[in-house]
């Protein structure tokens, strides 16, 4: 035995390097077939309307010899390197290290989040990119809530944020409301919305609610997208209200916060008010589930993700603790839907796609299920990471796409897979994630 | 029936399909006492146990939950979750069902939902943290670590409970079940899988409970030097019907239940046998 | 009557589209227990090499259909299957026997990177193409009512059933189909009598995509156009017909395929078109709560 274990070791370097060019061989070979037609061939309708095509063989050699390089790198540091994986890339002092300065690099973000509009004042597209991460930290956070904690997977989270920002269009446009009425307004609608979704696929567990889910996020779409006599149809709704600070609005007006403050205006006062709304939301939205996490509810959820049937041998009521986290994760997601209407001031369908939801799904397992610092560092890293490919518009789904399979091979269970006890006597201590379940739906 | 009975089952069936896993049982748990549901593999004693805790919607039959000094509960009626709120029944399971990825501690206090919702208002009072709820979470950390010093996995409340050795798991699962403080305890093989000091420790436990806290207990188990030490009586199931009952003493030495062991398991029989020497 | 017949005859050809397409879904589930998220592309994947195929040939001066159709099926088959089997190899397979949503997710993310990856190759704008099976024959002429049979409504119903009829022999009668079943059922105990899991399991994507190719040049002859986006909606009907047919279940998919392309075609001739998606998508949602095993599946239990 031992003999051969230590021959597998030492295997020569020359067949090692025989076995890397068999391997990259075959990788090119595959790469050939499959980008021959897709990639050497390009089609397009011709000026008659008829499809004409050409070709682009050195595109598809250079992918080739791309494919074929990248073969030999990956194997090369699978061969010398010993498998890739969490334990090797991030040993585990270090990961240790990340989860206890848990407790420090929170704070340390909230008090940075609180300064970036000071810190960059005069750089709008760095405060809008914050606006931006901070939507979908709180879209995170509150999916984690359904995801993460009562571990019901929902494929069609979107749905609830297409509410609230339609509720909210709909009632200021039509009945002159404030964006703080219309607000926890919406936020009802959306969490009514989420009990509506959530009574019939209570008996669905699995892949099942994940499928039903997506399929009611489409219905949802498809019916605003031909609904034209409310919702405008393909053409949205424009011409939303901004919302006001107390009933000042922050125009250029003789009535406006500048001109009562006495100072001169700026279009950024806007921005920064709308940067501190959305943070005060996404700050709500945290505080809410870390406070429902240490209450009887949160603890229901938690145990629903662990053991549904052991559940109801202690006599809680499945149905109504699913349908509560459904409607509270809904309930978040229509705050954040309304903020965002507000923010754009025009609203179509086309912000409400299935896209939209694979990709806060995947920041809430990315954060790893049920972490709220986690979540909100994959939200950072994706949106931001996302930013980065603004330039190349067009390849922006193919490098979110790449990123979700890579990162999912990488760390199955997210940055930060403990899970912190609600509740302790001596020593709060973290809960392998080896140990955590995902919940049956 | 009077007031010495917490459980009646008459003529309870329940089919799955063609098959027929329980014909007809008639049996009652008295106050205060264990009751031991016996018999060879497959005989039905876990359907008996899900159609109690509401798990399995009986074919036919009727299950009644006697209260003191108010009506009488059909649990047949109602679904599992209610069960075990409104009757006070609670249950482990043959496999052991703890929340692993929660703390000992938590999953205890999972147990006291019902309580602790209503004490946190429905949430609303919790939220905002008013004195009210803050003292019943206090007592409700009390009670765990009353039965956390019971089962002596003081010292591991901040552990996971997936962590748990088998033996403190299964203790573990009582101590949760006792935290709904229940009227009728219901242990489906809480023996299974422990040593013989491990078996001497369970035994004093349930002991313990029936007298420290007056809970009934109705427990199946194949342990059968658990069985002859701690029930008041037997019951002994065979092929979905009852073949004897009685006390451990009437029930070891009924020739209808040796055969039904010999029949079904060599090994299980002598050990009825033995343990009657 | 005519009307409703006519109706009937576009609605089994649909149908036929999504059981073939639906079979991928229902095999991987059955074997791999997820939902191939990425299948509906692999479909779309299908049809445009099946597109680009014609065009080759038709710029080589070969225009005889039957050859030409001939060629775009091998050709589409073997690439498509060829693009299910990376698939499966890159995304799924270092993934087997991790967290439940880890697969899930990475299928979610390998369907934006194949639907991204055709618009940026071959552009966003639909590929019309010209119709290659062209004729038909006219059933019925009653009150002005006229109900037609096209050829390639025959061709797809017929290649359809040929498939079906090669692929219930493959699974019922050949080593790899017994592999496949013994998967199913149990993968542990299969591999340790000797089947090799990896390989039954990269066969089925392989068969999985194959068909669904075969789908994706019938919707390309029976719409004559093929687009980038065409694999997600497809897709989600076609699970939602292996899921009413019963997941896991091969004549099942089959079935529920012809019930939502009858459900989705007479929804538009009777109701509106703008909601036939929504209507297929409903029906989803109440076969799932009402008979979640789906007409053919399997019970499943409740274990306590």
């Amino acid at each position: 035995m031992t003999t051969i274990s230590s021959d597998h070791v030492k295997a020569s370097p020359k067949s090692d390097i025989a076995f890397i060019l068999k391997k990259a061989f075959i990788s090119a070979a595959v790469a050939l077939v499959l980008f021959s037609l897709m990639i050497g061939v390009r089609t397009e309708a011709g000026p008659t309307g008829q499809l004409i095509y050409w070709t682009r063989f050195d595109d598809l050699a250079a992918i080739v010899a791309a494919v074929f390089g990248g073969s030999i790198l990956v194997e090369a540091a699978r061969r010398w390197l010993g498998p890739i994986g969490p334990g090797t890339l991030v040993p585990a002092s270090v990961q240790g290290v990340v989860a206890q300065s848990g407790r420090f690099l929170a704070p340390a973000l909230l008090v940075f989040t609180l300064l970036v509009p000071v810190i960059f004042y005069n750089q709008r597209y760095i405060l809008d990119l914050g606006i931006l991460v901070l939507t979908y930290v709180m879209l995170g956070w509150g999916l984690n809530v359904v995801v993460g904690l009562a571990g019901l997977l929902d494929l069609g989270y979107v749905a609830f944020y297409a509410v609230g920002a339609y509720s909210y269009a709909l009632l200021a446009t039509s009945f002159d409301l404030s964006f703080w009425v219309c607000l926890p307004l919406a936020g009802l609608l959306a969490a009514c919305w989420g009990v509506m979704l959530g009574f019939p696929v209570l008996r669905l567990r699995g892949d099942y609610l994940a499928i039903v889910t997506l399929a009611f996020g489409e219905i949802i779409r498809l019916v605003i997208l031909n609904w034209q006599s409310l919702t405008g149809g393909p053409n949205g709704i424009s011409s939303i209200p901004r919302p006001t600070l107390f009933g000042i609005p922050l125009t250029n007006d003789d009535d406006g916060l500048a001109a009562l403050l006495g100072i001169e205006y700026s279009p950024t006062h806007r921005i920064v008010f709308l940067f501190y709304v959305i943070l005060g939301l996404a700050l709500l939205t945290n505080w809410v589930t870390i406070r429902l996490r240490r209450l009887p509810i949160g603890r229901a959820w938690e145990a629903l993700r662990e053991d549904e049937i052991a559940c109801r041998a202690l006599g809680i009521n499945t149905t109504t603790t699913k349908l509560t986290a459904f409607a509270t994760g809904a309930m978040f997601g229509g705050f954040a839907g309304a903020f965002f209407a507000t923010r754009q001031g025009f609203i179509s369908p086309e912000s409400f796609t299935f896209q939209e939801s694979a990709l806060v799904l995947a920041i809430v397992v990315l954060g790893g299920m049920g972490s709220q610092l986690g979540v909100a560092i994959a939200a950072l890293c994706m949106i931001g990471g996302f930013e980065l490919f603004r330039g190349l518009d067009q390849y922006r789904m193919l490098v979110l796409g790449m990123a979700m399979v890579l990162l999912m091979i990488w760390r199955p269970r997210g940055i930060i897979g403990h899970r912190a006890p609600t509740v302790y006597l001596k020593k709060a201590e973290a809960i392998s994630s080896d140990l955590v379940k995902e919940g049956h739906g | 029936m009077s007031d010495h009975l917490i459980l009646s089952v008459d003529h309870l069936t329940m089919r799955f399909g063609g098959i027929v896993a329980v014909n007809d049982l008639s049996f009652a748990a008295a106050r205060g006492q264990i009751t031991a549901l016996i018999g060879p593999n497959g005989a039905g004693k876990t359907t008996v146990f899900n159609c109690i805790t509401g798990f399995y919607k009986p074919t036919s039959g009727a299950i009644r939950l006697k209260q003191r000094g108010a009506s009488d509960i059909a649990l047949e009626q109602l679904n599992d979750f209610r069960i075990a709120k409104l009757a006070k029944v609670a249950r482990t399971f043959q496999n052991i069902r703890l929340f692993p990825g929660m703390t000992v501690l938590e999953n205890l206090m999972v147990a006291q939902h019902n309580a602790l919702m209503r004490a946190s208002g429905l949430t609303f009072l919790g939220l905002i943290g008013a004195p009210s709820w803050r003292a019943a979470e206090k007592r409700a950390i009390d009670l765990a670590i009353f039965w956390l010093k019971r089962i002596n996995l003081f010292d591991r409340a901040d552990d996971a409970a997936g962590n748990l050795p088998y033996g403190d798991q299964r203790r573990l699962e009582i101590a949760r079940a006792m935290c709904t403080e229940p009227a009728l305890l219901c242990l489906d093989e809480p023996a299974a899988g422990l040593n013989a000091r491990e078996s001497a420790a369970l035994s004093e436990l349930l002991l313990s409970i029936r007298a420290d806290q007056g809970t009934s207990i109705l427990l199946i188990e194949h342990d059968m030097s658990v069985v002859m030490e701690i029930s008041d009586h037997v019951v002994v199931m065979d092929y979905g019907v009852k073949i004897a009952e009685g006390s451990p003493q009437r029930v070891r030495d009924d020739p209808k239940v040796i055969a039904a062991y010999l029949g079904a398991d060599e090994k299980e029989a002598i050990s009825v046998m033995e343990s009657g020497e | 009557m005519a009307y409703f017949a006519q109706q009937l005859i576009n609605g089994l050809v649909l149908g036929s589209i999504y059981g073939l397409i639906a079979i991928g879904y229902t095999m991987v589930y059955g074997i791999v227990g997820m939902i191939n998220f990425a299948h509906g592309d692999i479909f779309m994947i299908g049809g445009f090499i099946a597109m680009i195929t014609f065009l080759i040939l038709l710029s080589f001066g070969l225009t005889a259909a039957p050859v030409v159709l001939l060629v775009m099926l091998l050709v589409a088959m073997a690439i498509t299957a060829l693009y299910g089997w990376t698939v499966e190899r890159i995304a799924y397979r270092p993934l087997r026997h991790s967290f439940r949503l880890a697969p899930m997710l990475s299928a979610i993310g390998m369907s934006f990177v194949l639907t991204n990856y055709s618009q940026v190759s071959q552009g966003a704008r639909v590929k019309p193409l010209p119709p290659i099976v062209t004729g038909g024959y006219t059933l019925v002429e009653h009150e002005g009512f006229v109900v037609q049979l096209s050829n390639v409504q025959i061709l797809v119903v017929l290649t359809t059933i040929v498939l079906l009829a090669i692929f219930t022999w493959l699974v019922s009668r050949t080593r790899i189909g017994r592999d496949m079943r013994a998967c199913e059922q149990d993968q542990t105990m299969a591999s340790l009598l000797g089947v090799d899991v990896d390989r039954t399991i990269s066969m089925t994507f392989v068969i999985g995509a194959a068909l669904a190719s075969v789908a994706g040049i019938m919707y390309l002859l029976y719409y004559g156009l093929v687009d980038f986006f065409m694999g997600f909606v497809a897709g989600i009907k076609a699970f939602t017909a292996a899921v009413l047919g019963g997941i896991g279940s091969l004549p099942g998919a089959m079935v529920g395929g012809l019930a939502i392309g009858l459900i989705e075609t007479f929804w538009s001739a009777y109701f509106s078109v703008e909601y036939k998606d929504v209507a297929a998508f409903s029906i989803l949602i109440v076969v799932l709560i009402f008979m979640p095993t789906g007409l053919l599946g399997r019970p499943e239990v409740e274990k306590v």
